[in-house]
């Protein structure tokens, strides 16, 4: 590689929403565009997903997340995109500027633009301050992937799925694909979050589905060996096992960026960023699941390619500065909303949509105002994790609005 | 698993080794490793016992991580003795050894009226500690010192000289520095019984029998344990005090700048708020007594208030991420000092009781057991120029483990990163896979590189980390069958 040449645009993760963004760059014709992978093969969270369905939206058709995954790295490199495998980002700096680390030691690098885009994980055992002995047997459903679709490892029998999220579905084909038999789907709701998936192969499966149930203690002397669940009823149940799969409660991996310099925001965990992605150092970008939990593949993708194309027009000088933010803020009861700002409303360019999430099934009211007067407003009932989007146009007098003041977004429950 | 379930386990018959060793240290914890040292560079021949696959696997594998000075330890107790000669000696071997030492200082911290007006006292008794150096500072002083502090502090007394270290790695140069001079390590080998005739011990052990003149038992948790069964007396007797800990995500690390602690209440020294040596923010411990010896559960409801306590402290961990969550087990006892006896028509020496400063106290404790056993006549020919550790690739990178020293991955040839979160490499891997304390299992592993002990868990790394250890693990179980 010649490193006298500048780089354009540098980005951080090899996942769907970095692949695409780095094929939608050079589709622009932006000269040198470099993706940086820590792992030694690229893909990300798709590579270790065998089951479907991924590429719909990409492809039209539907692949496996494997083939999904080597399909995009095939594009990005028949694009002209540089992959740098083992190449680890250790700090963002101001600027633009990165320091690597790769086998031959640390190294610094400079790009014009930087987009951040190192997706998402899930809550471990200890963040979620689950209860019982320490033991070997509890993974997160990414890890328990790549044990067996990368590795061919088999980690347990038995094990408790605990979370019924659109992942938990990806857990028991995982298992099953490995033939390991959960003994139990754990929820701690009354309603299965992912309905039609989990609840349509559970039963399949044979797998017994407990709702209203939460996961209070693990138990084992070196290995699981079993667990105990507390009914909403106060009912306690042991459930012989000898793993536990904590699927979902995902949360952006965006530790660069808090040990750094860029504005995370608490209710996401992510970056803060205005409609074209760009995150409170304008030469930083950010897409894909950094910027809030969690999306699909299909859906990263997509992000990755639009915010490309917002990056290609500020290497052109043809976007607007980040000078007037108007803040999106939100009321309690509604988990986040991305972006978290908005620059100069008035051009009709950007994210076409505010995303909102939520933390539990409500029927209501979703009121927008901004200085007081209500510039949008909808009845809708709202479900756990799942996606709601408020079209920017559907925005009364977007326009006219008080760019000082913030826009508050609320839910009132009916 | 507990001694008691196995307890059923019988002796293997012959001998594991046909020496006759001068010392049997029994519990290969953080004090039985310094004091197979000690005991080693003295000159005399010894064995370091251990029931576990990895050493550090009992009281030694949790702790605070905190290298005390002994300010606040009791007036003219064996542990004032020893935690002031066990900082002196680590001040003067960690660089040889390659250990980490960050002075960073302690705040003593008055959160209401009463405790203000405690301060003059601990002042008082670091003085008469030997700690002239402690000295009680304004709130305002504090406030600029520890800007992230919540702002009810009211004043407090600074300890200079108080320190971060790496838990682990210390045992690790203690014991390796022992091998690398004769002594022999005995790992998943547990004493079942012992046969005394006035001159040597025969202890029966799991993997076969092991003969030597003296017995010094660290066995931390079954410390009175041990004493009952091989002694049938034991003036002590352990109930764990179980204390949990929070750590928070190394972007935590630049809230606190020095080790917040209140002021101790007469049963313990209260929960400690401190950046790690790896570069973690650390909220804990509790103090649970438990009749338990293994079990080092969490629970939710206590980890809630730990974090609450935390973020009373220093309001803005309010929204940062928890990277682990962990208990350990101190072996305390009826009595509140150290109990070191030693019994010389037994040739038996117990050191128990170690109770919350065996990593501060643990090279004093040694030298304190080793002088005791000299004052009865026994004399070895001392080591004159030991031997340092053998500089392999995981002894040189424990002392860059430290979050502000040149680690594994900045230089070249590491091989790859594996764990993203701790950014171990490769090298430091396989390096912690073979070697005289090669790791038997994923908890000495992790011990020894930190590997999936990070933010993720685990989430990116494990599998890769199961593939690498796997082979190694695999391999010694091929050669331990074939030995059979």
């Amino acid at each position: 590689m010649n490193k006298a040449q500048q780089i354009d645009v540098a980005i951080i993760g090899a996942g769907p929403a970095g692949l695409s963004a780095s094929i939608e760059l050079k589709r622009l014709g932006i000269k040198r565009v470099v993706v940086l992978e820590r792992e030694n093969e690229a893909g990300g969270i798709p590579r270790h997903c065998g089951d479907f369905p991924f590429g719909m939206r990409e492809y039209g058709r539907v692949l496996t997340g494997t083939k999904y995954a080597k399909k995009l790295v095939k594009s990005a490199k028949n694009a002209g995109v540089e992959i740098w495998l083992s190449t680890s980002v250790v700090e963002m700096r101001r600027g633009g500027h990165l320091l690597l680390v790769t086998n031959e030691g640390t190294k610094e690098i400079s790009a014009s633009r930087i987009i951040y885009a190192c997706g998402v994980r899930e809550k471990t055992r200890s963040a979620r301050l689950i209860s019982g002995d320490r033991v070997q047997g509890v993974l997160n459903t990414g890890a328990l992937q790549q044990m067996v679709y990368l590795r061919n490892q088999k980690p347990f029998e038995n094990p408790v799925i605990i979370g019924s999220e659109l992942v938990a579905f990806s857990a028991i084909r995982t298992c099953s694909h490995a033939k390991i038999k959960p003994v139990a789907i754990i929820e701690e709701a009354d309603k299965v979050i992912a309905r039609w998936p989990v609840e349509l192969y559970a039963p399949l499966m044979q797998i017994p589905l407990h709702r209203s149930s939460k996961l209070i203690k693990i138990i084992g002397s070196n290995k699981v060996s079993a667990v105990e669940i507390k009914k909403s009823n106060g009912q306690i149940k042991t459930i012989k096992c000898d793993g536990v799969i904590l699927c979902g409660h995902f949360i952006p991996e965006s530790s660069l960026a808090r040990l750094g310099h860029l504005e995370i925001d608490p209710a996401t965990n992510g970056p803060i960023i205005d409609q074209f992605g760009r995150c409170s150092d304008p030469v930083y970008y950010a897409a894909g699941n950094i910027l809030r939990p969690v999306e699909t593949a299909g859906w990263c993708w997509n992000e990755g390619k639009q915010i490309a194309n917002w990056v290609a027009l500020d290497l052109a000088s043809k976007l607007q500065s980040r000078h007037i933010l108007t803040k999106i803020e939100v009321s309690k009861n509604v988990k986040l909303a991305v972006p978290q700002c908005l620059t100069g409303i008035k051009e009709n360019i950007g994210m076409s949509h505010i995303q909102l999430r939520f933390d539990r099934l409500m029927k209501g009211k979703l009121i927008l105002s901004n200085d007081d007067e209500v510039i949008y407003s909808r009845n809708l009932s709202v479900f756990p994790q799942r996606r709601i989007l408020i079209s920017l146009s559907d925005i009364k007098d977007l326009a006219t609005i008080k760019e000082n003041s913030p826009i508050k977004v609320e839910f009132i429950e009916a | 698993m507990t001694i008691s379930q196995q307890q059923f386990d019988n002796p293997k018959q012959g001998e594991l080794a046909s020496d006759v060793f001068d010392i049997a240290v029994i519990g290969a914890g953080v004090v039985g490793c310094a004091v197979a040292r000690r005991f080693t560079l003295e000159g005399a021949k010894v064995a370091i016992i251990e029931k576990a696959s990895d050493i550090l696997d009992g009281a030694s594998k949790a702790n605070s991580a905190i290298l005390h000075t002994g300010f606040d330890a009791p007036i003219n107790s064996i542990e004032l003795a020893c935690v002031k000669d066990g900082y002196l000696e680590y001040t003067k071997i960690h660089k040889q050894l390659g250990l980490p030492l960050e002075k960073i200082g302690a705040y003593v911290v008055a959160w209401n009226e009463d405790e203000l007006a405690a301060l003059d006292d601990i002042k008082a008794k670091a003085h008469q500690n030997g700690i002239k150096n402690a000295r009680i500072i304004s709130a305002k002083l504090l406030a600029q010192k520890e800007p992230h502090l919540a702002k009810n502090a009211l004043g407090a007394v600074f300890i200079p000289d108080e320190a971060i270290i790496d838990p682990w790695s210390a045992p690790y140069a203690y014991l390796h520095q022992a091998i690398e001079n004769g002594a022999q390590i005995f790992l998943s080998c547990q004493v079942i019984s012992g046969d005394f005739d006035k001159d040597i011990w025969q202890l029966k052990t799991t993997l076969g029998t092991i003969k030597t003149r003296y017995v010094i038992n660290c066995a931390g948790l079954y410390g009175d344990r041990l004493n009952k069964v091989l002694l049938g007396h034991s003036s002590f007797n352990i109930t764990p005090r179980k204390g949990q800990f929070v750590i928070f995500d190394k972007a935590a690390s630049n809230l606190a700048n020095s080790i917040i602690l209140p002021v101790p209440t007469p049963r313990t020294k209260g929960l400690v708020v401190c950046k790690t040596i790896f570069g973690n923010l650390l909220v804990g411990p509790t103090a649970e007594d438990q009749s338990s010896r293994s079990n080092s559960s969490t629970d939710e409801a206590t980890l809630k208030g730990l974090i609450k306590a935390g973020i009373a402290k220093i309001p803005s961990l309010k929204d940062m991420p928890i990277t682990a969550t962990y208990a350990g087990l101190r072996p305390a006892t009826q009595y509140k000092d150290y109990q070191i006896e030693i019994e010389p028509k037994n040739n038996w020496i117990s050191v128990g009781g170690i109770r919350s400063t065996g990593l501060s106290g643990a090279l004093g404790i040694a030298k304190y057991v080793y002088k005791k056993y000299s004052s009865l006549g026994q004399k070895h020919d001392k080591i004159n120029r030991p031997k340092l550790p053998k500089p392999t690739p995981l002894l040189a990178q424990n002392s860059k483990r430290a979050q502000n020293s040149k680690r594994d991955w900045q230089e070249k040839d590491h091989g790859e990163i594996i764990c993203h979160c701790e950014m171990v490499s490769k090298r430091e891997i396989l390096a912690a896979l073979t070697g005289a304390l090669k790791a038997n299992s994923m908890a000495g592993l992790k011990r020894q590189t930190r590997a999936t002990m990070g933010r993720c868990q685990g989430f990116y790394c494990s599998s890769h980390v199961t593939e690498i250890a796997d082979s190694y693990f695999n391999k010694s179980k091929k050669q331990k069958l074939k030995n059979e």
